[in-house]
């Protein structure tokens, strides 16, 4: 076996340099197309009845008039007469139609009787709960009562977090035939090699008959794993329609109704600290819900988990709404949330910069060193020292009412990299071929796969082909917790070099060498210390007669040897400007400093951090689901009332990542969620800053804005 | 979508022949902004919808005199860049700018911009125009109401007035052409705007069978502005605004109109804050002044109070970009 690392940071040609996105092209001309372009032939359109209540007992449902339509080849029940549906939108019954009218309007033939039951949609105000709130065992650490006697300071605030959805442009759903026992599936997936085994399972056919492909998706964020029962359906419909190809895709409203959403956290905080910021008692009491299911207790403290002296408690709450799925590095949003937001009101207490503070408790992390060089560089590019006043103390800036405030928020994560196989090709003309069964989810796999193969092999990125999203190639995690560039990376570093190899050794006696003494290097195989003697690519893949090498690579999460790991953290900061007549957020500026391991190309990492700054700020700023209570409606199911940030709002992100040798040596680490954590705390903070008062709810519209600065006046 | 008969008529007398007589019947496409959402989630079923967009007649920007005609397809986009619109009319300009979508300004019209539906999210969610359960129980004032009126909020409507353009329309004293099969006739923008009593009816005075074909500016000697408080920079529906146009004696104000958006079923004459500011200057302090006037009346729901103080900084900031305009 041979022994596998990444080339000195110093001799690399391709991985670390900034390098154009390989689809970039074909995604902004239109020319890539998605799992929901495409039109197999005799492919029929699939529609979904949804439940318009949030709690009834369906008494009768018929079907026959829709059956009976022209145009309509089937329809099936979902939910049959009897059963219980617990929210709205749960799935009802489908339709498989020629066209998509038909098959609305079907639906609309669809007679269903509902019993309305008893709801409870919002789980804001716990004492209204009832028996819909499920208490976990208290989790007591230390003696939290003597501490926060002995305390020089407590501060205590209630602080929350509302449910949002993941708003993927491409909703759910898939186009799929079922003929016979095959089945062909066009899914919108973060999870291309296992989702078919996933099908499969509902279908009761073996996972090796069903064939996936998907060159492009339109966002999952944690969403996108499974098959899901529409998906299903749709099969189902398709071998009932005589094996014609159906499409399914959720219309906006059904998205955001029952596609995944991120959980929501409340909680009641009271921290102690010393005079000198030295944190010494954390208590919370939290609530959350993700639907029926409750919502499971964020991990507090967040970060700063060696506090001494702990109290947790955290109740679930089980509301009528649908179901939550993984929402960029679940729970830890929230965490951050709730954890930095009382420590800077803890700071404001003590009258203290809350960077001072931050690093006073660092003791209290798992990477104490880490975060105090990410908070001193990102108080560099923030100029915290020379731009940040105590809450409240900032002098108006433009407009008389306008005051601007900064604020800070850390996070970490894991980031290891899934299991991953790679088979490289290299042909006697000296094409060469990579296929992996893994998905690109706009975050740059493609482009990065090919850095790695590229600087393996000597050859330009160009020279290389790659072939994904299907699952026949050799297979690939999901696409989920930061794990993909983890995976690959290494997977694809293994099977190319074994590839390489296997030519050094056809082409060492020609070059009068052994296959060791041979480098891949600017398109030729040379030999190291002689570089006179060598051969182009070409000339020398020909040396392979009518043998193509074929070999490959995998990554085992157990035996990362030196090529991945896991475990980082950020530090994130906001620059705000507040409109104190109107309550209005403006965001001046975001920093992001985030350490990677190895980072393989630069401009995708900081386009990944551009876009969870971005998905962040959206959520501090104006996402949040509005349940009624009286109707049991998703009142905001669209994308008009459930606000968006366009462009404007979203002010300049400046980006550090920590690349340092010493990072550089830990391998590749995923990026994918850890800066989307942090983005919300800071931006609360900064409001706090800002304005001299905790906004304690988020998002911070504008009617909160005002409800705490009249709460200060009162 | 229900399916639906799809007329394509050349002119005016054409197009109003084909209207209905009640309400439901017959929709008027123009841009489509509005009536396509509708019509997807069956809240309007219309047997026939009539394309008013091919008709010439109905486009255009034209300067008489002192007078602006603005046909009822011109765009918001046309609107925003007209010339004699920038210039005389701000008020009417920065209303049209508030649609901040390029592709909406594209596409909506100025007719379209007046007669669009409410965004009440009950009713866009079934609970018809009045937001009511089966039982005829009005479900916004004990419920998510923190986008509903703050002013005429008395009931039964309670959601607010949708049109970016209609508040500058009545501050400007601006008249609504209306054509049915039996004529024509011109309606105040003030009086266009109405709060209807029962669900049926509708929030314009435009009959069944009527189209709107223009809308006319009268004078250009005023001074302009309108304010929009939005929560985004990008689209997104303001949650209070002000259009104000004030007749000016050097620096004291003659005579003032100030009209609020989004804040009642109706664009909403703050008739008192108007007669209070005659013959005085607008300095910050007055504004402010008239901005708390504006809002005496107010009559916020369980979750809208903050709606009133937007209301007042609307006036307030508009009042001051008006008075400190150059025509």
């Amino acid at each position: 076996m041979p022994e596998y690392s990444w080339p000195p940071m110093d001799e690399r040609r391709v991985i670390g340099k900034p390098t154009k996105r390989r689809d970039g092209l074909e995604k902004s001309t239109g020319r890539a197309k998605y799992s929901s372009d495409q039109k197999p032939p005799g492919m029929l359109f699939g529609a979904l009845l949804t439940s318009p209540y949030a709690h009834a007992r369906i008494t009768s449902i018929d079907t026959s008039e829709a059956e009976h339509m022209q145009g309509v080849t089937a329809v099936r029940v979902m939910t049959a007469a009897g059963k219980e549906v617990q929210w709205e939108g749960a799935e009802i019954a489908t339709v498989a139609a020629v066209t998509e009218e038909i098959a609305n309007d079907a639906l609309r033939k669809i007679k269903v009787q509902y019993e309305l039951l008893p709801h409870l949609v919002r789980e804001e105000d716990l004492v209204k709960a009832g028996n819909r709130a499920k208490p976990a065992g208290e989790q007591v650490t230390g003696d939290p009562d003597k501490a926060f006697q002995e305390a020089d300071a407590v501060i205590e605030g209630s602080y929350g977090i509302p449910v949002i959805t993941h708003c993927c442009l491409e909703p759910h759903g898939n186009i799929v035939q079922f003929a016979g026992d095959k089945v062909n599936l066009w899914p919108s997936t973060q999870n291309v090699s296992a989702i078919g085994g996933d099908l499969g399972k509902s279908l009761e056919v073996p996972a090796a008959n069903v064939h996936v492909q998907m060159q492009y998706i339109g966002g999952g964020f944690g969403s996108k794993f499974a098959a899901d029962s529409w998906g299903v359906e749709a099969a189902r419909l398709s071998k009932a329609s005589g094996g014609k190809p159906v499409k399914m895709y959720l219309d906006r409203a059904t998205e955001l109704k029952i596609a995944g959403n991120r959980p929501s956290a409340f909680a009641n905080i009271k921290v102690a600290a010393k005079k000198d910021g030295t944190i010494t008692a954390w208590q919370s009491a939290s609530w959350a819900t993700g639907g029926m299911g409750g919502g499971g207790m964020p991990p507090l403290p967040y970060v700063f988990t060696g506090i001494p002296n702990v109290r947790l408690n955290h109740t679930a709450v089980a509301v009528n709404a649908g179901g939550a799925r993984a929402w960029r590095a679940p729970n830890h949003p929230q965490a951050s949330f709730l954890t930095c937001s009382a420590l800077e009101d803890l700071a404001a207490k003590l009258r203290m910069d809350p960077l001072e503070l931050f690093n006073k408790n660092l003791g209290y992390t798992a990477r104490e060193a880490t975060y105090k060089a990410q908070l001193q560089k990102a108080a560099e590019i923030m100029e915290w020292q020379k731009r940040w006043h105590p809450r409240g103390e900032g002098a108006s800036s433009g407009h008389s009412s306008v005051k601007q405030g900064l604020g800070l928020a850390i996070n970490t994560w894991g980031g290891g990299g899934h299991a991953s196989q790679c088979r490289t090709t290299i042909n006697p003309d000296g094409s060469v071929v990579l296929e992996i069964g893994t998905q690109d989810l706009g975050t740059g796999t493609r482009t990065a796969i090919v850095m790695v193969a590229a600087e393996t092999l000597g050859l330009p990125l160009g020279a290389i082909t790659l072939r994904i999203g299907d699952s026949d190639y050799p297979p690939d995690g999901a696409s989920g917790g930061s794990t993909t560039i983890g995976g690959v990376s290494p997977s694809t570093l293994k099977s190319t070099t074994n590839a390489r190899n296997k030519l050094f050794a056809a082409v060492a006696p020609a070059l009068g060498a052994t296959p060791d003494q041979l480098a891949a290097v600017d398109g030729r195989i040379q030999v190291k210390d002689n570089p006179s003697k060598s051969l182009p690519w070409q000339d020398a893949c020909r040396k392979l007669g009518t043998n193509k090498i074929s070999e490959m690579g995998e990554n085992n999460p157990r035996q990362p040897g030196g090529l991945m790991s896991q475990g980082v953290g950020g530090i994130q900061m906001a620059d705000v400007s507040v409109d104190t007549e109107t309550g209005i957020v403006k965001m001046n500026k975001f920093v992001a400093v985030q350490d990677c391991g190895l980072v393989v190309n630069p401009w995708l990492a900081e386009s990944q951090i551009h876009g969870a700054a971005i998905m962040g700020i959206c959520a501090a700023l104006f996402e949040e689901r509005v349940m009624d209570e009286q109707t049991g409606k998703y009142l905001n199911a669209d994308m008009e009332f459930y606000k968006l940030a366009g462009i404007a709002d979203i002010g300049e992100i400046v980006v550090h990542m920590d690349i340092t040798p010493e990072n550089d040596k830990r391998g590749v680490i995923g990026l994918g969620e850890p800066p989307a954590i942090g983005v919300i705390a800071c931006i609360g903070n900064a409001v706090a800053n800002a304005i001299g008062v905790r906004v304690t709810h988020v998002p911070l519209t504008a009617d909160r804005v005002l409800a705490a600065l009249e709460g200060r006046n009162a | 979508m229900q399916a639906f008969e799809y007329a394509n008529p050349a002119t005016v007398r054409d197009a109003v022949g084909m209207l209905g007589t009640k309400w439901g019947e017959v929709d008027v496409l123009a841009g489509g902004t509005d009536l396509l959402s509708l019509m997807k989630e069956h809240i309007e079923t219309p047997r026939r919808v009539v394309n008013i967009k091919n008709i010439k007649e109905l486009g255009g920007i034209k300067k008489h005199g002192t007078e602006v005609r603005i046909g009822a397809t011109v765009t918001l986009d046309e609107l925003e860049r007209n010339a004699d619109i920038r210039r005389y009319f701000p008020v009417l300009a920065e209303a049209a700018r508030g649609v901040s979508s390029p592709q909406m300004r594209n596409m909506g019209t100025v007719a379209g911009d007046l007669c669009q539906r409410p965004r009440c999210w009950y009713y866009r969610n079934g609970f018809g125009l009045l937001g009511q359960d089966k039982d005829g129980k009005a479900l916004i004032p004990g419920g998510e109401n923190k986008f509903h009126a703050i002013l005429g909020n008395g009931g039964p409507a309670y959601f607010v007035s949708a049109s970016s353009l209609g508040p500058a329309l009545v501050a400007l004293g601006a008249k609504i052409w209306l054509v049915s099969p039996s004529g024509s006739r011109a309606v105040d923008a003030a009086k266009f705007f109405v709060t209807p009593q029962n669900a049926g009816s509708r929030e314009i005075a435009l009959l069944p069978n009527e189209l709107v074909t223009e809308v006319v500016l009268p004078s250009t000697d005023t001074h302009s502005a309108t304010y929009e408080v939005r929560q985004k920079e990008a689209l997104d529906w303001p949650l209070a605004t002000a259009s104000v146009v004030l007749n000016m004696a050097g620096d004291t104000v003659s005579s003032a109109r100030i009209v609020l958006g989004h804040v009642a079923p109706t664009p909403w004459v703050a008739a008192d804050a108007q007669a209070a500011l005659s013959g005085r200057a607008v300095t910050q302090a007055v504004a402010s002044e008239i901005g708390k006037a504006a809002l005496e009346d107010a009559t916020p729901l369980s979750q809208n109070r903050y709606k009133v103080q937007l209301a007042r900084v609307a006036v307030k900031r508009a009042l001051l970009m008006a008075a400190a305009g150059k025509i």
